[in-house]
């Protein structure tokens, strides 16, 4: 699908591909043992490596290009035996070795294509150009003293998966849908844990605009950009000002540009002089990275269960609507969190699965993520432990409380944090499926309103619902509603 | 291949070399005397020969992926000429 933006001299097709810069998961960096966690205190995670001190070596860390050869196979890419360490060489405060070792020429993973979901339910395929390793630099912070920056080196050297897209993406949602998919693929693959606040993820987006079927125009780069949201507005506000420009008699230059996200549009970096000529050449200190077929097929065998796979497992062996089962695997955490509680359900109840998996991924689609959404928190914050949430649907399985009196509990449990078997208690909101108790009080309902009685028995079938909920009533909601049904319909029938 | 003053000064200047006006005669004299010299081995015919990369055979040493390393922010930041709160500091660099 193609979508054109209409300008004032005649319509214009935007092209768009993204680079995106994934930390990998590794306890050490690429090249030295420095430790990688987030949030240490500055410069404690540092080797005479990662300073570049004189006459340190760089040894490569076999798990981070493990990790490149998983996500390269979770792309559906080609993985090359042989690839290389290049210098990209620039100045800059962050970057001591004065140098960043990339892989320019030949890259560890090579050609594949993602399959994107769109809003209106329709898929496209975006071609993935490569995947390579690289070095992290260091953190610049500027805003800690009137005249210094402030240089923490605790991230210089940690592993960075580059992952360049083909230019196939046309409009902002794409552009967007795509991030989301390479961010829910390398989560999946537990490769990058995709954390966008913690800079675990972040996109260069290049935008140009032309007539639609003419050659590629002069593209852009916003570099930096770290949330899905933050794309779209880049894209958008990209393609607006490129269409302006043009048709002001202007041309767009090739430049590399930042997003402000106070005014959720770009502008021109203060362009560095001759920032551009990095002056690629195979690293001296590094032989060629090689392996072997053995070695990929071995770690395509022990991957992790990817979400595609794992939606049709859902829907085929636990019976879950397909809407359900897109709903669950967009996020790993979501799918883990159904799974989780799968499990725990069926250890409370001791049904099997396959009768589990409709009611629990029901629960969770519509009641959790709705009180999620009103609380603004994520599935990970949730107010309700596992251990609660099975509880719960353990008490409406075994017909302890009714589906209604369910959804009261749950909220009472969002508010108090408390276990539902004890608000259940304390509340007295055990359902009633005691007969005698129940009769009784429908005889006593049934004289009370013997012209009713009398309507219903003339044919005014409708009534019975009302009967129903006198009982309900009666009862706080508690009577069991398919024994009030059963006792209830021979009574009115006399 | 042959390069000029200019291009020597452009490759000083993204070296971070400081080189006079009047080093860079001599220095462009230098640099295409070696490249000269390096250009003699275009004479050999390299068609379909793989390029070596160690005159031994070697393979790309690797490491486990444990944490072995760092933890000694002092000696680290012993050699700036500034450092202050565990940070190296360096002239404000601004974007």
């Amino acid at each position: 699908m193609s979508r054109l933006y209409p300008g004032a001299t005649g319509d214009w097709e935007a092209v768009i591909g993204l680079e995106i810069h994934a930390q990998v998961i590794s306890e050490a960096k690429l090249f030295s043992g420095a430790a990688t966690a987030f949030g240490a205190e500055p410069n404690t995670q540092v080797s005479f490596v990662c300073s570049a001190q004189p006459g340190m070596l760089p040894v490569i860390n076999e798990e981070c290009v493990r990790q490149a050869v998983r996500t390269g196979l979770a792309m559906g890419c080609k993985i090359n035996l042989r690839s290389i360490f290049d210098r990209k060489n620039y100045f800059y405060a962050d970057l001591p070795q004065g140098y960043q070792i990339s892989q320019f020429k030949d890259p560890i993973v090579g050609e594949g294509v993602v399959t994107i979901d769109l809003e209106d339910g329709s898929t496209k395929e975006i071609g993935v150009e490569r995947l390579h390793l690289e070095q992290d630099a260091g953190k610049s912070m500027h805003d800690q003293h009137p005249t210094m920056t402030y240089v923490d080196l605790n991230r210089s050297g940690v592993a960075l998966m580059e992952i360049v897209s083909k230019p196939d993406m046309r409009t902002p949602e794409e552009a967007a849908a795509y991030f989301k998919k390479i961010r829910s693929i390398v989560r999946y693959a537990g490769t990058c844990d995709g954390n966008m606040e913690q800079g675990s993820m972040r996109a260069d987006v290049n935008v140009s605009v032309r007539r639609p079927g003419e050659a590629f125009g002069t593209r852009t780069e916003t570099k930096n950009v770290n949330s899905i949201r933050y794309v779209t507005q880049v894209v958008e506000s990209e393609i607006r000002r490129q269409i302006d420009l043009i048709e002001d008699g202007g041309t767009v230059n090739q430049e590399t540009r930042l997003f402000e996200v106070a005014t959720g549009t770009t502008r021109p970096m203060r362009s560095k002089e001759e920032a551009h000529d990095y002056r690629y050449f195979p690293d001296p200190d590094l032989l060629p990275l090689e392996f072997s077929q053995e070695f990929v097929d071995q770690l395509a065998k022990e991957m992790p269960e990817l979400a595609d796979a794992k939606k049709e497992r859902f829907i085929r062996d636990l019976h879950i609507t397909p809407y359900n089962a897109a709903v669950l695997t967009a996020e790993k955490e979501n799918a883990d969190y159904f799974e989780t509680l799968l499990a725990a359900t069926v250890d409370k109840t001791g049904k099997p699965i396959s009768e589990l998996g409709s009611l629990v991924s029901n629960w969770i689609t519509s009641d959790l993520f709705g009180a999620l959404k009103k609380l603004g928190k994520s599935i990970n914050e949730s107010p309700v432990s596992i251990e609660h949430a099975a509880e719960l649907l353990g008490l409406q399985l075994d017909g302890t409380i009714s589906g209604r009196i369910a959804k009261d509990v749950f909220d009472i449990m969002l508010d108090t944090g408390n276990s539902p078997e004890a608000i259940v208690e304390e509340k007295g909101l055990k359902q009633v499926s005691d007969t005698g108790a129940i009769e009784a009080m429908i005889d006593e309902i049934l004289a009370e309103n013997a012209d009713k009685v009398e309507e219903y028995r003339g044919g005014k079938d409708k009534l019975f619902g009302f009967f129903v909920g006198q009982v309900m009533k009666k009862t706080g909601g508690k009577a069991n509603p398919q024994v009030v049904n059963q006792l209830l319909r021979p009574k009115l029938d006399g | 291949m042959s390069i000029d003053k200019d291009t020597v000064a452009k490759i000083a200047n993204l070296a971070r070399i400081e080189v006079s006006e009047k080093e860079l005669e001599s220095t462009v004299g230098e640099l295409n005397n070696i490249l000269d010299w390096v250009e003699q081995l275009s004479e050999v015919d390299t068609d379909g020969v793989e390029a070596m990369t160690s005159v031994v055979e070697a393979s790309l040493p690797r490491r486990e992926d444990k944490v072995t390393d760092g933890g000694y922010r002092d000696s680290v930041l012993k050699n700036a000429p500034q450092a202050e709160h565990g940070f190296f500091a360096v002239p404000k660099v601004i974007e």
